[in-house]
Parts: C-alpha cells; sequence; structure tokens
C-alpha cells in the first residue's frame, strides 16, 4: 500500500488528505472529506450519480484518482448552495419535482450545470442527449428535462 | 394559510436535503470504529464447494475476520425464510428449500454468497477475499425455464424433482373448457416475459452494530420494510428478540421492489457486528448488485382467448411457467400466483377463466416482486390477446376493449379470479386517452410516416391492479405468513406541532410531503408544522411497509384514522374549556367550535391543555397522542388505458416512441405533482421492460448482463416527454378514497408499446415478437417476414 498527500480546493476550500494511491477522487469525497452528497451507483462509470466540477468540467468522480486532482478546483452539489440559497438549477429541480428518491440528482444537477455552460439555451432533445451518462430510474426523466430547461432559462435571466 | 392539503401541488419536503447533497443512504453512515464486508461470491452457478480455505485471508493485512457458513452453522443462525406458501393443484406444499445467507456445501447460482472478510478498510477486505482458496466441482446448471423442465434436466434441488417448486391453478378448468368448446373464434399468443433486473441507482447497503453492555444490536440496511426486516431476521434467522433489535431504513435511493426481502448481507453483518465487536459496513457493487439483487417476471406463457361472434369474450385459459431462481426470496412464491393470475380478468367482463402456473427452480438470482409484480406480467398477456381478438375478429382495438370491459353499474364485480373490483369506470377512462393520445387522428399520422420511410404504429392497452395489500385474512387464507396492515402514530405536540410516525417507508415516493398534506388537511396544521418520520423500528410503533402501492391506501388511511382518534379526545378537552357538551363541538379548519357560535378553541390551545391540564376534563388522561392499525378490507383497484405510437426505421429495426399517453384512475389524489412523477417513473421503467431490458444468462449460468454496459437501462433519450391524465372513481372502503399510483406505468406500458410495435411491423406480416424487441430483433423480424416462406 502506497499512501499519498494529496492537495486540492474542494468547494473553495484547500484540503489535503493523505490516502492509498488507489483511492478514486470519489473516495476522498466521501470518505476522507465526509461529502457524502455525491453517490456511486455503479463501478463501470455509465450511472452518473458521482458526477462533480474538476476545474470547469463535468468529470464522473468514480474514474478518476484522487491524485489525478492534485491541486485541482472541485465542486460538488454542496458547494453549490450559496447563504442559504439555493443555485438556480437545483430550485428549477424542485420547482418541477426533477428528483424522487434522490440518489442520481446531485449527479445530474452536476451534469446539468456543464450543459448549460457549453449550450446556455439547449432544445429538450439537446437536453435528453446530454443525460447520456446519467441514469435515472424513478422519474422516467420527464421532469429532469422540464428541470434543466427551467434552470438552464433561470440562469439566462429568463 | 396557502392551500397544502389534499390535492395541492405542493413541492416537496425532502427535496431540499437532497439537492443539496445532504440526503442520510445507508453508505453516508459511519459508525465510530467502523470495519468493512466485503462478500466472496460464487463464480460458478452450480457447484459443490470440496474445500475452502481461509487462512491466509484471514492473515492478510487489515484484515479482521473471515467467516463462512460452518461459523453461521455453529451458532446456530438459521436460513432466510419465505414468506408465502402456495400449494400444489393436489393441495401438497410448495418444495421449501433452505436459503442459507453463507452456503456450506453447493452453490446455486454465480452471485450466491461464499464466505464474508471483514477488515480494516473496503479494499482490505476485497484484496484477502481474493486469498481466499475454495475448491469448486462445478456441476451442470439449469438455467432458462426450458432447461429446467427437460426430462433428465440437473436438478438445482434434490427434493425438486422436475425442479418443479410448485404446480398451482386457479379458476374451474371443466366450465372453461365448456366455454372454449362454443367459442366462434379462439385468440392465442405464447409469449416471454423478460427477466428484469431492478437496478435502483443506490445499491444496497447494510450496517450492523453491536452494545455489548445492552445487548442491543442496530441494522442501517437499504429497506423498504425496516419492521418487516426486523420481524424476518430477528425472529427466524439470528434469534434476536425485537426489544433488542433495531432496523433502521434512513433515505434509501430507489427500491421498486428489490429492497422489500430480507437479504444475506443484513444477517451476516448484524451477526457478525457482536463477533468481532466492531460495527460493520457492507456496500454492494453494481456487479454485485446484478448478481444479488432479486430479479424480477421471467415467464413463458400459451394464453387463449376465446370469443363469440361478436368479439365478446367467452373464456380466457393461461398456461404459465414461471422461473423463481434458485432460492425462494421473501414474497416469491406469491408474485407468479396471487398478484398474477388474479389479475387475469383485466378490466373486462370474462365469464370463466382458468389459469394454471408452474414454478422452477433454476441456477440463477431469486426471482421476486419488481414494480408491478405479477400484474404487469398479468397485463401483458390478457393484452396482447385482446390485440390478437381484435385482429381475428376485424374490430377495432379500442371498440373490442369497450365492447368488454365491466360496465360502470357491474360494480363491485366479482370477477372468476377470486378478486372483488369495488369501483371502476373504463369506458370514461379510454374516452379520455383516445381523446387525449388523438386516436381518431392516428391513420394520417401513420401516412405522413410513410411517405417519410418509417412505419408508424399505435398502441393501446388497458391495465388493472390489485393494490393496498391487503385485508390480513385474506392474504393469510392465501398464503401469506404476515399480516399486511399498517400503523401509524400521530403526535400533537403542546404547542400543535405534529410528528406523525408511519410504518410506510419513503424511497422516492415523497411520503413526507404527501402524508403532511393529509395532516394538514385533517387536523388543519400548516405544513410547516407537520413532521413525517420513517424508517426507524426505535421510532415508530410498527410497520409493513411500501410495496405493492399500499402506502397511502394503507399506511395513510391508519394516520387518518389515528388522526380521528386525536380529534375525539381534543373535542373532550375543548367542550371542558369550552363548557359546552362534547356533541356539540365540531371540529374544522383546526378549530374546536361550538356548534353554531363563535365559541372556539384552537389545536394548540386544546394540546397544550392536553399537557398543561390544570383546567382538564375529569378522568381523562393528558396527553395528545394517538396510534392506529389499519387492516384493509379490500384490494383497491387503480385501473387505466395507455396510448402509444412508435416509428420505426424497417431497414435498420431502430425505433423511437414519439408519443405516450396515460389515463389513470387512482382514486382521490393527494398531490398530483408527486402522482404524474409515479406515473412518468413507471412508464420509463415499462418502456424499458418493452424495449430495452433484459436479463441474459449463458448456458452455463453466467450472468451476461452483468453491468450496464451491458444491461440496457433506459436513458433520456430513449424516451419522449409523456402526457398523463386521470379519470377518478375513490375507492370506497378506505376513509381517503385512495387506490395507489406506484406500479401504474410498469403495469400497463410494455403491452402498450408492444401492441404499437406489432401494430407498426403488421403490414409487413410480422405476427409477434417478444420483449425487449431491441432494433435488432426488430430488424431481424422484417427480414424474416420478407424472406418467402418455403412451400
Amino acid at each position: 500500500m502506497t499512501a499519498v498527500t494529496v492537495s486540492m480546493t474542494v468547494n473553495g476550500k484547500p484540503v489535503t488528505a493523505t490516502v492509498e494511491a488507489r483511492t478514486l477522487l470519489v473516495q476522498l469525497l466521501r470518505e476522507s472529506l465526509l461529502l457524502t452528497g455525491t453517490h456511486v451507483g455503479c463501478d463501470t462509470s455509465q450511472c452518473g450519480a458521482c458526477v462533480v466540477d474538476v476545474d470547469g468540467r463535468s468529470l464522473k468522480s468514480c474514474t478518476l484518482l484522487a491524485v489525478q486532482a492534485q491541486g485541482a478546483q472541485v465542486t460538488t452539489i454542496e458547494g453549490l448552495a450559496k447563504d442559504g440559497k439555493l443555485h438556480p438549477m437545483q430550485e428549477a429541480f424542485r420547482e418541477n419535482h426533477g428528483l424522487q428518491c434522490g440518489f442520481c440528482t446531485p449527479g445530474m444537477v452536476m451534469s446539468a450545470l456543464d450543459l448549460v455552460k457549453h449550450n446556455a439555451d439547449p432544445s429538450e432533445r439537446e437536453v435528453r442527449e446530454w443525460l447520456e451518462g446519467n441514469i435515472c430510474r424513478c422519474t422516467g426523466y420527464h421532469n429532469i428535462v422540464k428541470s434543466i430547461l427551467a434552470g438552464a432559462a433561470a440562469m439566462r435571466g429568463k | 394559510m396557502p392551500d397544502t392539503g389534499i390535492g395541492a401541488r405542493v413541492l416537496r419536503k425532502e427535496d431540499a436535503r437532497f439537492l443539496t447533497g445532504r440526503g442520510n443512504y445507508t453508505d453516508d453512515i459511519n459508525r465510530p470504529n467502523q470495519t468493512y464486508a466485503y462478500i466472496l461470491r460464487s463464480p460458478h452457478a452450480h457447484a459443490k464447494i470440496k474445500k475452502l480455505g481461509i487462512a491466509k485471508a484471514a492473515k492478510a493485512p487489515g484484515v479482521v475476520a473471515v467467516f463462512t457458513g460452518a461459523d453461521l452453522a455453529s451458532d446456530k443462525v438459521n436460513g432466510l425464510p419465505c414468506g408465502w406458501l402456495v400449494h400444489n393443484k393436489d393441495g401438497t406444499p410448495m418444495v421449501e428449500p433452505s436459503h442459507p445467507a453463507l452456503v456450506t456445501d453447493r452453490v446455486r447460482h454465480v452471485g450466491d454468497q461464499v464466505a464474508v472478510v471483514i477488515a480494516e478498510s473496503r479494499a482490505q477486505a476485497r484484496d484477502a477475499a481474493e486469498l481466499i482458496e475454495v475448491g469448486y466441482e462445478e456441476l451442470p446448471a439449469v438455467v432458462s425455464i426450458a432447461d429446467a423442465l427437460k426430462p433428465g434436466a440437473p436438478l438445482v434441488w434434490d427434493q425438486a424433482a422436475a425442479n418443479t417448486c410448485y404446480d398451482w391453478e386457479l379458476g374451474d378448468k371443466a366450465a372453461n373448457d365448456a366455454a372454449f368448446a362454443k367459442a366462434a373464434k379462439v385468440a392465442k399468443v405464447d409469449l416471454v416475459n423478460n427477466r428484469l433486473i431492478p437496478n435502483a441507482i443506490e445499491p444496497r447497503a447494510a450496517i450492523g452494530e453491536y452494545d455489548a453492555t445492552s445487548g442491543h444490536y442496530t441494522l442501517y440496511t437499504t429497506s423498504q420494510n425496516p419492521h418487516v426486516i426486523r420481524l424476518l431476521m430477528g425472529a427466524f434467522v439470528l434469534g434476536i428478540p425485537e426489544h433488542k433489535l433495531r432496523v433502521v431504513a434512513p433515505d434509501v435511493g430507489g427500491g421498486f421492489g428489490s429492497k422489500i426481502y430480507h437479504y444475506a448481507e443484513e444477517a451476516i453483518v448484524t451477526w457478525a457486528a457482536r463477533k468481532v465487536g466492531r460495527p460493520i459496513k457492507w456496500t454492494a457493487e453494481r456487479s454485485e448488485s446484478f448478481m444479488s439483487d432479486c430479479h424480477g417476471r421471467d415467464h413463458v406463457t400459451h394464453a387463449e382467448l376465446a370469443l363469440d361472434g361478436n368479439g365478446k369474450f367467452l373464456a380466457l385459459k393461461v398456461l404459465t411457467k414461471a422461473n423463481l431462481g434458485a432460492y425462494l426470496s421473501t414474497f416469491a412464491p406469491c408474485i407468479p400466483t396471487y398478484l398474477y393470475a388474479t389479475l387475469l380478468a383485466g378490466n373486462y367482463a370474462t365469464p370463466t377463466i382458468y389459469c394454471s402456473v408452474r414454478a422452477v427452480f433454476t441456477n440463477t438470482v431469486p426471482v421476486d416482486a419488481y414494480r408491478g409484480a405479477g400484474r404487469p406480467e398479468a397485463t401483458y398477456v390478457v393484452e396482447r390477446l385482446v390485440d390478437e381478438a381484435a385482429r381475428i375478429s376485424g374490430i377495432d382495438r379500442a371498440e373490442i376493449r369497450r365492447r368488454n370491459y365491466i360496465p360502470r353499474d357491474k360494480f363491485p364485480y366479482q370477477t372468476p379470479v377470486a378478486l372483488q373490483y369495488d369501483i371502476g369506470d373504463y369506458h370514461t377512462t379510454l374516452d379520455k386517452v383516445l381523446k387525449a393520445g388523438d386516436y381518431a387522428g392516428f391513420e394520417k399520422r401513420r401516412e405522413e410516416a410513410k411517405k417519410r420511410g418509417r412505419l408508424r404504429g399505435l398502441g393501446i392497452a388497458s391495465y388493472i391492479e390489485a393494490c393496498g395489500i391487503a385485508p390480513s385474512a385474506v392474504v393469510g387464507s392465501l398464503g401469506a405468513r404476515a399480516g399486511l396492515y399498517e400503523s401509524a402514530a400521530v403526535r400533537v405536540h403542546p404547542t400543535g406541532s405534529v410528528t406523525v410516525y408511519t410504518g410506510s417507508h419513503s424511497h422516492g415516493q415523497g411520503h413526507e410531503t404527501t402524508f403532511a398534506q393529509l395532516v394538514c388537511s385533517t387536523l388543519g396544521v400548516s405544513l410547516d408544522n407537520v413532521d413525517i418520520v420513517h424508517g426507524d423500528t426505535d421510532k415508530i410503533p410498527f410497520g409493513m411497509g411500501t410495496y405493492g402501492s399500499r402506502s397511502l391506501a394503507v399506511g395513510g388511511s391508519a394516520m387518518f384514522n389515528a388522526m380521528q382518534k386525536v380529534i375525539a379526545k381534543g373535542k373532550k378537552i375543548a367542550a371542558h374549556l369550552l363548557e359546552a357538551a362534547e356533541a356539540d363541538i365540531e371540529f374544522a379548519n383546526g378549530e374546536f367550535r361550538v356548534a353554531g357560535t363563535d365559541k372556539k378553541k384552537a389545536l394548540a390551545e386544546v394540546s397544550l391543555a392536553a399537557y398543561v391540564p390544570h383546567n382538564y376534563p375529569a378522568g381523562l388522561e393528558p396527553g395528545l397522542e394517538e396510534q392506529a392499525f389499519y387492516d384493509p378490507l379490500n384490494f383497491t383497484y387503480p385501473a387505466g388505458t395507455y396510448l402509444s405510437e412508435v416509428e420505426i426505421d424497417p431497414d435498420t429495426g431502430a425505433l423511437s416512441v414519439e408519443s405516450f399517453t396515460a389515463a389513470d384512475d387512482f382514486g382521490r389524489i393527494i398531490n398530483p405533482m408527486i402522482v404524474e412523477g409515479q406515473v412518468h417513473g413507471g412508464i420509463a421503467q415499462g418502456i424499458g421492460q418493452a424495449l430495452l431490458e433484459g436479463c441474459v444468462y449463458d448456458g452455463q449460468g453466467q450472468l451476461l448482463t452483468g453491468s450496464y454496459l451491458d444491461y440496457c437501462m433506459p436513458r433520456a433519450d430513449n424516451l419522449p416527454s409523456f402526457k398523463v391524465d386521470t379519470n377518478v372513481t375513490a375507492c370506497t372502503h378506505n376513509p381517503l378514497g385512495v387506490k395507489g399510483c406506484g406500479e401504474a406505468g410498469a403495469i400497463g406500458a410494455p403491452a402498450c408499446i408492444m401492441s404499437a410495435i406489432l401494430d407498426a411491423l403488421r403490414p409487413l406480416g410480422v405476427a409477434s415478437l417478444d420483449m425487449p424487441a431491441t432494433a435488432e430483433k426488430i430488424w431481424r423480424a422484417v427480414e424474416r417476414a420478407k424472406t418467402p416462406k418455403a412451400a
């Protein structure tokens, strides 16, 4: 077992942890930093429950070693709400019943934010295609799609 | 006060925590000094264990302990119990083999539990498991139903001849045969109901903990019914009395049936926590979920529907073989029997129905309830037959349904398959969906698609389900080994806020909101002043949990009855405070009022008096807290009709679902937003079954669909947005008039989508197709139909 020390910024705070070299970013977040909002739903990088933002890109934190995020700026679902106020995308999910069990939700929200970064005004089709890497078993995606369209509109200021 | 009561689209109370990453799922919980378990599973479908060496693993870095089935046996740990006994046609009981938490001599499916390693970290437990030496002697495996029933097939269980668990029937066979003899026409179908893997996105997890000073055990688990787990594991497996065992099911990330059952890992971590003296956490990897969560469906059926000259149904005969897997899971025997054959009347007034079901063991993961549980299988059989009946009689598919529906004025309606439907109005529901889905305009859309080289098809399916589950006495007479009521406790605090303790469990259904709305309407308390507590056996009096779309119909009714007791006691207190007769006190909008006057006391004033009883009725107990157990008088019968349209590219078999329109009757609706969400999710799972999902084993029993790379889950771009509507007939026998909505979509959608596909392909000569109708399967069917038949 090789221990390594990794340092990064998570939700605006500098963090340092000593972990086994094989530790995944998601394990570091959940087990070392106790940021359990990022979930693990599969072991083949399909479900997207673990999506976080690493240096401005949405990434599956189950597919990245913690050491690969050395020095990175990481944002997780816990880092979105500011001063007790939900981010417009979170608010859109709430308003549109875009979640049921809530397990895929953090990944959906993080992925949606990256979509909006690429495409501020996506069509329904574009939202559906963007979500190829995020699986939800509860909602049938209907209200997730609606939420993301509403969230994108809110972020455009409409 | 804003309208937050029954019928309001209230946004969910639970969303704030889920949206900010503050949900509390089992794997999010960490206990002091916790260790981690890894389960070594069988790589073989069927093998004898000749040798099991754990010495090397036990010495590996970080390992705390390694246990095998022999350790469980020496501690007299029993196998996992089955909760339902089904009898054969001849009255003898089904074959009920043991179901060990860890096997000792023989593995019976890929994924069967062989040993457990407990270590300081997950990685160390997993690494050490690789050092366990298992000498397997492979045995021939049976995988499919056909394999299991072949003469001379290998036996999964020596005591189950011909691999048969039971051979069961329902209905009057002689009357059925006589009706068929008089038929003008007979529609026939041969169907496979594809095996599914539930795949809640949260993998199962369990944490066992033991407190040596008090002798208390705690199990945190991903369960839909913590009290049932306490009962099954405590009383039958580990021998722990209820007062020493707490089961907590915190936030649970979806269930769909797969988290009803008592699983081996729960017993293992609870038992082993005492052995090692430390808490133990186990969390499934997704690949383990595929090979250890119970699967669903897996039927092969031949069915016939006898018709008279006017397309009226005379008789239905259904011969089904069902795969139960290697062991009997908690509810498994009742799914292809009492939750299947009893639903074969569907929405129709078919006078005689006969069904026989042969259930077989195979070397596969146990099969049990998955969203719909027996009812999607029944609906699929009935609706495929009705479409076929329409075709052979030359009657429009909507019209043949209309002609055979149970008329509105015939309720309560006694079906020939044991159930009595209390109420329904299938004709109005049909009218609604035909209008919403523009049935009349379909042929124009088909023509337009044809110009683009696409085959467009319209699908239609009606469904009925029996929900609530159940009256206890009825299910008891059918072989259930538990009562199926629900409990609730309603605590009005001194200042008038309310906590409700419910035995129902929410794993996505939004009970914290819906149930709170019920309290708002009944007690006149604002939504913010109500908390719903679920999922903890130490807090909640008792519970049977959430499955079978029962939470509101049974759990909500218990809650309503408990609130009526609160109101009744409150009236006594108010009468005293207002110096009026108890009989003159009315309660509405949170106020006790002397009828016809402006003399009143708010609920909070009454509750304060109840806890500070200085001026209080003589002889009345202080406090304002009531409990109720509700045992339903009948099942509830949600019903509906769905329309869908698909387009197929005949050159590639690629299919798109162009529209999906649902009209459901769920009785009275508490929160339309949540109900719509439930329907959306059910439809998506139903479309998944029809188009994408199918569990595949190879001939040796290796699971080929063991990950999301191989098992096709519906993605957002496989689905359209859905149009959903409701028609309301209030349930007649529960105080809320509610029926349940959780499973409907998954029940009606598979039949509806297959109806659309066959409608699209029939012009090419494709007469039948099995689910999942993948592009490849559709393309092959089209190509086969093109090939001229040999003379």
